[in-house]
């Protein structure tokens, strides 16, 4: 069964229809990656299947959970709300770090907030950060950044923040980790780094969906890849396909402005 | 006349600018915060109300406000005001706070939405951004403005002489009356010198939280 299935989905602003009708599906431990020129709509789909946006119409189903219908009349309890939304986890192009907690702090606050809800949290709260720190520690360290974990965002280079943010979504263990442009912010020579640890989280079946613009990786790294075009999906495929053998003109010519 | 008496004669005039200084201090900093949700919130009767409400008191002298708050309570509904101090408390509290909620709110809004966003996806509530990812952040932008307004009341606590409280001015204008004028001039040296402790003290804080950008 799919892990990620999104119906028919529908989003506008102002009257202006960004998203027209999105349908596709995900399996566990895939990876799929958006691609489309800027404007596409891929940004306002991420949006909405991780509740940052609302959808207008259609349905979007998370690991078995309805997120998001619009057919149905059914309100969500904020606790269930809550639950849908950690499913999905979501790496910006800007990284978004907390500025004023170094890398430890940015990777467990949630979860230390998460952790007062427990029924044991007051008896056992110092144990209970132990345990968040010690978790968060080990991630950390399969990024590389054990020895930032003391330094604040605007002591690390664009790259070393990204993969905070990525370890910082990580550690909540959501079913599906999406990713808006990871490395477009980033200087030439600092996407490497981050392009490898998703490539890592790949090949530890790890569920993703990766809107990017570089090719070549999305080639390598994809089970799957979708071409979207002014709110639509034009075309997808498996990754050798679709690169490879465009069928739509507008994919050729697309893929001919970005190599 | 020795100088010593005279000096500490202003002193105990200071001790009044600074009593009014720390009570605005103490009760417009939280008064401003709630004018700034108000000024911020999505229900529109109260936005608007609490924004007329902050047009009037920055667009009209504090001093005016001095008298009204003074004289209003008795002229019109037969309530004198007893004590001077109250009185300039209340003006200065709320003309404070309208300006302190100003600060607050371009603080708050110049925070991207990115911070909310992450916190969002993270599973976090609203009030926990809040709390603990945005306010820390609205504090950092807020203290070189914030050092700004509180020089200003410094300053402005000697308005306060106009309903007859006796701060540091008022002292020496006493001496001045009787044909003494440097006294007048010498009260600059005390305002320079609580200003120069403000200084100190927001560059110390300042410095604090220059940790993070
Ligand atoms: N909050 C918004 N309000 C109005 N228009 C928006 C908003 N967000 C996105 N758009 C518009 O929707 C279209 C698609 O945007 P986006 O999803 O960001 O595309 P992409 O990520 O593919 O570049 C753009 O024309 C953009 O201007
Ligand atoms: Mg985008």
């Amino acid at each position: 069964m799919a892990i990620l299935e999104v119906k028919d989905l529908h989003k506008q602003f102002e009257g202006f229809q960004v998203l027209k009708g999105i349908n596709f599906e995900l399996e566990k431990g895939q990876v799929m990656s958006i691609i489309g020129s800027s404007g596409s709509g891929k940004t306002t789909l991420l949006r909405c299947i991780t509740q940052l946006e609302t959808a207008d119409q259609g349905m979007i189903m998370v690991d078995g959970s309805i997120t998001f219908d619009s057919a149905s009349k059914k309100k969500l309890s904020s606790e269930e709300k809550r639950k849908n939304q950690l499913k999905t986890g979501l790496v910006f192009q800007s990284f978004n770090l907390f500025p004023q907690y170094n890398v430890l702090e940015n990777v467990t606050l949630a979860m230390k907030l998460a952790a007062e809800r427990r029924p044991d949290f007051k008896e056992n709260k110092k144990e209970i950060y132990e345990e968040i720190d010690d978790k968060a520690k080990v991630l950390i360290a399969k990024m590389g950044l054990s020895e930032k974990l003391k330094n604040y965002p605007c002591e690390l280079s664009g790259g070393q923040q990204q993969r905070v943010s990525i370890v910082r979504a990580m550690a909540l263990e959501p079913s599906i980790l999406f990713f808006d442009e990871p490395t477009s912010a980033l200087d030439p020579e600092l996407t490497g780094e981050v392009l490898k640890v998703i490539r890592e989280l790949a090949e530890e079946k790890m569920t993703m969906v990766i809107v990017t613009h570089e090719m070549d990786f999305a080639r390598e790294v994809s089970d799957k890849i979708i071409f979207m075009d002014q709110g639509i999906i034009a075309e997808s495929g498996s990754a050798d396909d679709l690169i490879n053998n465009p069928k739509t003109d507008r994919l050729k010519a697309f893929l001919s402005k970005v190599k | 006349m020795t100088f010593g008496k005279i000096t500490t004669d202003l002193l105990a005039g200071l001790g009044q600018n600074i009593e009014l200084f720390l009570l605005t201090l103490a009760f417009a900093l939280p008064l401003g915060l709630l004018i700034t949700f108000g000024s911020m919130s999505k229900f529109k009767p109260l936005k608007y109300l609490t924004k007329t409400f902050v047009w009037i008191i920055r667009g009209t002298p504090l001093m005016l406000q001095l008298f009204v708050v003074f004289y209003i309570p008795g002229l019109v509904f037969g309530y004198p005001m007893k004590s001077r101090m109250f009185a300039a408390a209340i003006a200065f509290i709320i003309n404070y706070a309208c300006y302190f909620s100003e600060i607050y709110r371009g603080g708050i809004e110049s925070i991207p939405n990115g911070q909310y966003e992450a916190g969002q996806v993270l599973g976090m509530t609203k009030s926990q951004t809040f709390f603990r990812v945005v306010l820390m952040q609205v504090v950092k932008r807020i203290i070189p403005p914030m050092g700004n307004e509180l020089l200003t009341l410094v300053k402005d606590t000697s308005l306060a002489r106009v309903i007859a409280i006796g701060e540091v001015i008022m002292a020496a204008e006493r001496y001045t009356a009787r044909g003494l004028i440097w006294p007048l001039f010498y009260t600059g040296v005390y305002f320079l010198a609580l200003c120069g402790i403000l200084t100190l003290l927001f560059g110390w804080i300042e410095k604090k939280f220059s940790y993070y950008r």
